[in-house]
């Protein structure tokens, strides 16, 4: 893909420097505005951490190690780390502490109580807002699971290789055709979507970048191998139940079969990879490292939070009342 | 194998899982997940329906 058009001067100053091979300009940045909901500065972490992932075809290969992009980059991934913590200390204030981290961790995702995306696609969701959905999860569903891969490198014993259980089941099982994100590029070409890698980025919101830059965030940085899988493990046990509604809402809305296909396979795979997540990678870490404990319940609340965030926003774009909570998430 | 409290039955290493019928179903993934609580709506294999009953 080719380098996105810029959303604000933070984001126009990244996408230039790597155009022209040049160091980034400075901007005066407003620390007042959360980077949660600023999309600039989303915008601007999404392609910074892009040339880790498949890169632009415009942009110089070296670049994903130059020294004054990843400065920026640790400045905004900090204020966003901040403020995901900030945003959760609630919920993991009132998360429980049974000394059984797997069943602490089922609970703080069954005590969440965000809205839910996937009953409104389910059961109300026009043919267009089901598309628009499709289009949103493209950012993400293209690189499926690939954040998480960064963290395989940084594991040891049962914890890795529970880890590469589920990469493996994610990266088809040595079949290139069962890939999810191919399952997914699948999903878009027969519902009449571009299923070129980043088609969609333009029309990204700052909830569904953010969502999609947290996993990077957590995922590119060592200090945070805990929290990358808490919120692997959140997002994989908010899965199954919502998958199958948001599938009953594709074949509602008379989209193809290859189009509820790909959510198909997230009900019977996810209903597996949670278990291996939470048990074996999480309950497993902290087995091995319980200092972070704090940090895996913080990756699970954050992945909630982020959940709430991208379901509210097309929810309320939709002006859609919110769905009570059932399964969550939207996938 | 492995029964996960509350969930599933995980297996890991199989080619094929018999259901109650005698039924073989084949196994595609590295490890997967059989129903054991009795209401899942994708037999023999769990779809997560555990986590309503538990609930409701």
């Amino acid at each position: 893909m080719n380098l996105p058009e810029p959303r604000g001067p933070l984001s126009a100053a990244v996408i230039a420097s790597l155009r022209g091979g040049t160091p980034p300009e400075a901007v005066a940045v407003d620390e007042q505005v959360p980077v949660l909901s600023d999309e600039d500065a989303q915008l601007a972490l999404w392609v910074l951490f892009e040339l880790h992932f498949r890169g632009f075809d415009d942009v110089a290969g070296d670049r994903e190690w130059d020294p004054a992009l990843l400065r920026l980059r640790g400045n905004l991934e900090a204020r966003m780390e901040a403020e995901l913590r900030e945003a959760t200390r609630p919920a993991l204030h009132a998360a429980p502490d049974s000394g059984d981290l797997a069943e602490d961790l089922f609970a703080l995702v069954a005590a969440d109580h965000g809205p839910s995306l996937a009953s409104y696609l389910h059961r109300h969701a026009t043919r267009e807002q089901v598309l628009e959905f499709l289009a949103q999860r493209s950012v993400y569903a293209l690189k499926e699971s690939d954040a998480h891969s960064f963290v395989l490198g940084r594991l040891d014993g049962p914890v890795k290789a529970a880890l590469a259980e589920i990469q493996y089941d994610e990266y088809g099982g040595g079949r290139p055709e069962r890939l999810h994100s191919t399952l997914y590029a699948d999903a878009l070409r027969a519902a009449g979507l571009d299923d070129t890698y980043g088609a969609y980025l333009p029309q990204a919101h700052v909830e569904t970048l953010a969502a999609n830059n947290a996993q990077a965030v957590f995922g590119l940085r060592r200090r945070l191998r805990g929290a990358a899988m808490g919120l692997m493990a959140a997002f994989e046990a908010t899965s199954s139940l919502p998958c199958r509604r948001i599938a009953a809402g594709i074949e509602r809305v008379g989209l193809p079969a290859a189009t509820a296909a790909y959510f198909h396979e997230h009900v019977e795979a996810d209903a597996v990879h949670e278990q291996v997540a939470v048990r074996d990678v999480c309950a497993g870490l902290v087995a091995r490292e319980p200092r972070l404990r704090a940090d895996v319940l913080f990756g699970v609340a954050a992945s909630l939070h982020l959940d709430a965030l991208v379901g509210g926003r097309m929810l309320a774009r939709w002006g859609a009342a919110p769905q009570v909570a059932d399964g969550r998430r939207s996938a | 194998m492995r029964l996960c409290p509350g969930g599933p039955l995980l297996v890991r290493g199989a080619d094929v899982v018999r259901d109650e019928a005698g039924v073989a179903h084949a196994v595609t993934r590295p490890v997967v997940a059989v129903c054991a609580c009795g209401k899942t709506g994708r037999p023999p294999w769990c779809d997560g329906t555990h986590k309503v009953v538990r609930r409701g």
